[in-house]
């Protein structure tokens, strides 16, 4: 692959993960594409979800890498990651503002009491370290410690999962299809972590 | 439950010229101000045929709070007949057939019948009342409804001194209703209230709201709206009203506590979440949030979060009602 390719599929993949951000601008405050009747629910709602999708296609990136033999796919990895972080952050706030208006003795009670918001609070905590360590000059610096350091993306993804399975009422079978999904990126690691020792194993 | 069938016969239709000449004196009285629907015994409401009605006479006891928006209100909704999303009374509830309607009065009452909408509004006089309207989920609204108080609705059914209880029934028509066809809920949708409740003056028969017909979302033609309980408690689409002298089976109790034959809607999807009382009460939370604080939604951006108030601030009306009761255990 030229540096000039990646460099456009980087350019695709930023317009692509800002992009629910934009249309989310264009429907609250130019009513394109239909009224928004609660901005501060949908935002809450749109910008969690989007975060949840973005993690779960950090986790895709590695299978479609080894199914589809394109492996300049790994390099698109980190960006869907950071972004992932960065709408988990933005739901955070909106939480913290626009759902509970700063009330920061409701908020912390709220996080310690309600085990939805326990789970989600623990999973976007635990992606910092990996955030803080996603720079190419990380990786260097940790070496192997840095591939366990970030195996901590399933426990965050199940976490994310979890939270979103328990947010509200059981109205919705939207949260058992990214159960599903979950469970094939998650069940993928543990089909090719056995395939790689019946190798050893057959070879040692 | 089976439900009754409540087309209505032939002989309860008024007949079409005595029916439209009715209105045309309705609305030629309004033309000509004799009708300021604002007295207490001026007479003759109806589901006005342009969908405005006319002039209707302020209350005194409505919030001066910002309005919600009408597109708002009426584009976000639960209204689970139609389907669980916010959207979907908004997109579906238009294949609800609002006329003719009729409601189905039975139980602990001397005057039990089914009676046409047009008879059952005729002699009320309608106001327009600003209430706050604070859902279970922890939004709020302000709606200008238009009705007239419930008890004077109920008062005509004459119940006996055995009616404890009044029980509100929702369309439940599979054909007009698409999200009957899942289970989420025991079908039809039954909300109920104490007689105390249901008479209590602030509690309301609204057939209106923003000086309009109610949009089929909202519950149209003539629902229920009780300001100082959570959104859920106000049924709408009401087929049938029932006087009991059976108390409802609330779910946290063991099941030796007999002596109900039904239950609400919403406390037989989850006792412990949504109670039989279910008045607005910061101070009990649901299992899932707090219930101190509510997105307040006025039409701006960022919507005001607000402190939520017992009662939902109508507790100098209401309040007396529960007297000495445990509003955490009884919620």
């Amino acid at each position: 692959m030229q540096r000039w390719q990646l460099g456009l599929i980087k350019a695709v993949v930023w317009a692509a993960c800002l992009a629910p951000l934009a249309w989310l601008y264009l429907r609250i405050f130019h009513q394109i594409g239909g009224y928004v009747a609660s901005p501060s629910i949908e935002i809450l709602h749109t910008i969690g979800k989007t975060g949840l999708n973005l993690l779960l296609i950090t986790l895709a990136v590695t299978p479609l890498r080894v199914l589809t033999g394109l492996n300049w796919l790994v390099r698109l990895r980190r960006l869907f990651g950071l972004f992932s972080f960065f709408y988990l952050s933005l739901h955070f706030s909106a939480f913290v503002w626009l759902d509970l208006g700063f009330r920061w003795r409701i908020i912390f009670a709220e996080i310690v009491l309600r085990p939805y918001l326990t789970i989600g609070m623990l999973a976007l905590l635990l992606l910092i370290p990996l955030a803080v360590t996603s720079t190419r000059s990380m990786q260097r610096r940790l070496g192997r410690r840095w591939a366990q350091l970030h195996r901590l993306i399933y426990a965050i993804a199940i976490l994310g999962v979890w939270h979103f399975w328990w947010h509200g009422k059981q109205t919705s079978n939207e949260p058992v299809v990214y159960a599903g999904i979950l469970a094939l990126l998650l069940g993928f690691r543990i089909w090719r972590g056995w395939q790689r020792r019946q190798r050893r194993q057959a070879s040692g | 439950m089976t439900r009754k069938d409540n087309r209505i016969k032939p002989s309860e239709i008024t007949p079409e010229d005595v029916y439209l000449n009715r209105r045309k004196l309705v609305a030629g009285a309004m033309a000509m101000g004799l009708l300021p629907g604002c007295q207490p015994d001026a007479t003759a409401a109806a589901i006005p045929e342009g969908g405005e009605f006319g002039d209707l006479q302020p209350w005194a006891g409505s919030t001066s709070e910002r309005s919600t928006p009408l597109e708002a209100a009426s584009s976000f909704n639960n209204y689970y007949e139609f389907g669980t999303g916010k959207d979907d009374p908004a997109r579906y509830a238009d294949t609800l057939v609002t006329s003719p309607w009729s409601i189905e009065v039975t139980g602990e009452a001397d005057r039990t019948g089914t009676y046409a909408l047009e008879d059952i509004l005729k002699p009320h006089a309608l106001e327009e009342r600003v209430y706050r309207l604070r859902c279970v989920e922890r939004w709020s609204m302000v709606i200008p409804w238009v009705g007239f108080p419930m008890a004077d609705l109920l008062k005509r059914f004459e119940p006996r001194s055995s009616a404890r209880f009044v029980q509100f029934y929702t369309l439940a028509d599979r054909e007009q209703m698409p999200g009957l066809r899942s289970n989420i809920l025991d079908w039809p949708y039954l909300e109920g209230l104490t007689i105390e409740e249901a008479m209590h003056p602030l509690t309301l028969a609204a057939v209106g709201m923003y000086g309009k017909v109610l949009p089929n979302q909202n519950g149209a033609p003539i629902r229920l709206v009780v300001p100082w309980k959570y959104g859920y408690k106000s049924a709408k689409s009401i087929v049938r009203i029932s006087f009991t002298d059976e108390r409802p089976r609330i779910t946290t109790e063991s099941r030796s506590e007999g002596g109900w034959t039904w239950q609400t809607a919403w406390n037989w999807y989850a006792g412990n979440e949504y109670g039989f009382y279910s008045n607005v009460n910061p101070n009990r939370a649901h299992p899932r949030w707090s219930q101190q604080v509510e997105t307040r939604i006025d039409g701006t951006f960022p919507e005001p979060s607000i402190d939520t108030q017992l009662f939902n601030g109508y507790a100098e009306e209401v309040a007396h009602l529960y007297q000495g009761m445990d509003l955490i255990k009884n919620h």
